[in-house]
């Protein structure tokens, strides 16, 4: 236990940004395949402040799921995860063996898995499977004391009493989603990723169980990675956002500053191809297909579908740099690098031949 | 106005509440009304929550369920009594675009199987040679290439390319219209973009109309001309997509557009958003406005009867909504809106 221990006394819903959470440092999972590995996360680093929801995008096979399964450490073989590290309050949970890790898992950092409203036991009622995730880690409880803390997390998330005797199948599936929501702050968790929390639900659903997120959010004061494609509803819920493109990160801003003044043209194009209600626009149609991942090209991940791309980016992966305070990118169009710097690279091009 | 490509009129489909049956009906599809004309091509869309009684329209119009009242007429022929000759025409001309690009290849055989079956169950080439000409040239309004695609199979493409690939499939039959279910829901944004555009394409290019299903008014914002938002198998509201979305009367639209996150860090949902619980849904769901139990503006006069559609605007624009009757007064829209939205039954979903 070191330095970064972090203290839960002021949770006025404020973000303080001294207090780390989690701290990614160069996680990389691979996926074994007979022709080679594919890097589904390619040593992203990225921290989480206390109290504050990352947003965590991009298209599918881009490796958000990956990258949240392996913060726990729940990659599935033929996954891999080949390095790195992953800090929770002081702890490497990658360094962690299985006992030790059972006990973070759920108590320091819970998951709302993709599709969790179908992860519930058909033939258990709410009140049973929630104790269950209770009682696992906190060991026996109370009757009485158990049946008041489950019935305080339903109202936590806004759903009434009567939920408690209910099987899944009687709920609908914003209020499965929401069962699943206060399963996973039943142990007041620091971190709760979220993977795709409202997918498969309506809108107006959706939007409710949006404000759920948020409610739970704000009273516990509770840190989130809000992992999801569409913009509209990351524009919504997260303070800070995450882009993710085969595996690498390549920009981290605050949203506000992401969605007024996006830097890499990856996140322009995601910006830009959210359908609006508010203008009827001519749609923006992007050509280009994703490299395969077994074989990234050298230079910038987004080389081949980059409608700005230079000479440099098929040479030189452009770093991860902060250009302005909390912005992040990682693109050679603001690297402010040297003329000199731009001919060499123009020169290495030249002279290695591009395939 | 030439003589309307597709009629439906009056569909309805109850499941259930058969002879054997125990469980109580349910009416999926209501007294429904569409006319898709001929000339010109229109992408008319179909919109809703699920549940809502727009795949069950879908599955009516490809065949797949048969109508418990109503009829579909397709060039003036009514579908359920068309013989072998006009069946086989109907089927050519009418096709679909499903949800699931995942779904719908047969993962044994390679993605050309799918269009060598559609030739040879038409008869669309004589040999070989000429097969192929037609399929690259399918392909080629998609923006595919033979080469590329066709020799591989389902598990090497992307979900963008099948999903290309089905429209491609589509075009082949030169069909009048494509009835795509969901076409882009599991599809990424930046390829639901190319999708929606090939549908565009379609329209202008080859006059081929589409009936566009979807839960997702935003993309129907971009390319729909007419749209149909359904609620629990009725309609709810109907006009030129443009005029509704900008414009919606009827409570349950403005719900939906109010739901739909906007993709601005500035403008925040402020409002607290409830529904009713699911006890209060089903009991008044057999009588009256369907909308009721979730409505701001319920009156008395809901429950009796389900109100038909009224003008609300200028040309089509129609709302099944009582506020809208004439002889009614209106009552105050914008401060019931703020009451009922606010804490509507703190029940549950």
């Amino acid at each position: 236990m070191s330095a970064t221990m972090n203290t839960k006394a002021d949770v006025t819903g404020v973000p303080s940004r001294r207090n780390v959470v989690l701290d990614v440092r160069n996680l990389r999972v691979h996926y074994e395949t007979p022709r080679g590995d594919v890097v589904a996360v390619n040593g992203i680093s990225f921290k989480v402040y206390e109290g504050e929801t990352i947003g965590l995008v991009g298209e599918s096979g881009c490796g958000k799921t990956t990258a949240a399964m392996a913060i726990l450490r729940l990659v599935q073989p033929p996954g891999r995860i080949l390095g790195g590290q992953v800090i929770v309050e002081g702890t490497d949970l990658l360094a962690l063996d299985e006992h030790e890790l059972r006990d973070v898992r759920w108590r320091q950092v819970a998951l709302i898995p993709q599709g969790a409203m179908n992860s519930l036991n058909p033939v258990m009622r709410v009140k049973d499977q929630i104790g269950d995730a209770i009682t696992t880690h906190d060991h026996h409880q109370e009757p009485r004391a158990l049946k008041e803390r489950i019935l305080e997390l339903l109202t936590m998330v806004g759903l009434p009493g009567r939920v408690y005797d209910m099987y899944p199948h009687e709920l609908s599936g914003g209020m499965k989603q929401r069962v699943c929501i206060a399963m996973a702050i039943s142990l007041s968790p620091s971190l709760v990723i979220a993977d795709e929390p409202t997918s498969a639900l309506d809108v107006v659903v959706q939007r409710v169980v949006a404000q759920t997120l948020l409610q739970v959010k704000q009273k516990l004061g509770v840190s989130m990675i809000l992992i999801g494609h569409d913009m509209g509803l990351q524009a919504q819920l997260v303070d800070r956002i995450a882009v993710m493109y085969a595996g690498n990160i390549v920009e981290i801003a605050p949203v506000k500053a992401a969605f007024a003044e996006p830097l890499h043209p990856y996140t322009q194009l995601l910006i830009a191809s959210i359908p609006s209600i508010k203008e009827r626009k001519p749609l923006k149609v992007t050509g280009g297909l994703t490299h395969d991942l077994r074989n990234p090209p050298p230079g910038c991940i987004f080389q081949f579908r980059c409608p700005k791309v230079m000479e440099k980016c098929r040479v030189v992966t452009p770093p991860l740099r902060e250009l302005k305070p909390d912005h992040l990118v990682a693109c050679h169009l603001y690297n402010g690098a040297s003329d000199e710097e731009h001919r060499n690279a123009a020169y290495v091009s030249t002279t290695s031949g591009s395939s | 106005m030439s003589q309307p490509l597709l009629e439906v009129r009056n569909a309805t489909k109850i499941f259930g509440g058969g002879f054997l049956a125990s469980g109580t009906p349910t009416v999926a599809l209501q007294n429904f009304n569409l006319t898709i004309t001929e000339e010109p091509a229109t992408i008319t869309t179909i919109a809703g929550e699920s549940g809502s009684g727009k795949t069950t329209l879908a599955n009516a119009l490809l065949g797949f369920i048969s109508l418990t009242s109503g009829q579909i007429l397709y060039r003036g022929q009514d579908v359920a009594t068309m013989n072998r000759q006009q069946q086989i025409q109907y089927r050519r001309e009418v096709q679909a675009v499903s949800q699931d690009p995942y779904a719908v290849y047969n993962p044994f055989y390679r993605v050309k199987h799918i269009f060598d079956i559609s030739i040879k169950n038409f008869r669309l080439a004589p040999n070989k040679r000429a097969a192929r000409e037609l399929i690259e040239e399918a392909l080629k309004v998609v923006g595919l290439r033979g080469e590329e695609v066709l020799e591989k199979y389902p598990h090497q493409l992307s979900g963008g390319q099948r999903q290309r690939m089905m429209v491609a499939r589509a075009y082949l039959l030169q069909p009048r219209l494509i009835v795509a279910d969901e076409p882009v829901s599991m599809v990424d944004a930046s390829l639901r973009a190319m999708i929606l555009d090939i549908m565009l394409r379609l329209r202008d290019e080859q006059n081929i109309s589409f009936l566009y299903i979807t839960h997702d008014l935003s993309t129907a914002y971009q390319i729909g001309d007419e749209i149909f938002v359904l609620y629990q198998g009725s309609i709810a509201e109907t006009g030129h997509t443009a005029e509704v979305i900008e414009n919606p009367k009827h409570p349950y639209v403005k719900l939906l557009i109010d739901s739909i996150p906007v993709p601005d860090p500035e403008e925040r949902w402020d409002t607290d958003m409830r529904l009713p619980s699911e006890e209060e849904l089903r009991m008044h769901a057999d009588s009256g406005c369907r909308f009721y139990p979730r409505c701001p503006y319920r009156m008395d006069r809901c429950l009796e009867k389900q109100p038909p559609l009224y003008q609300v605007d200028s040309g089509d624009h129609r709302a099944a909504c009582y506020v809208y009757d004439g002889s009614q007064p209106m009552p105050d829209m914008a401060r019931k809106t703020q009451e009922r939205v606010d804490h509507v039954n703190p029940g549950a979903v």
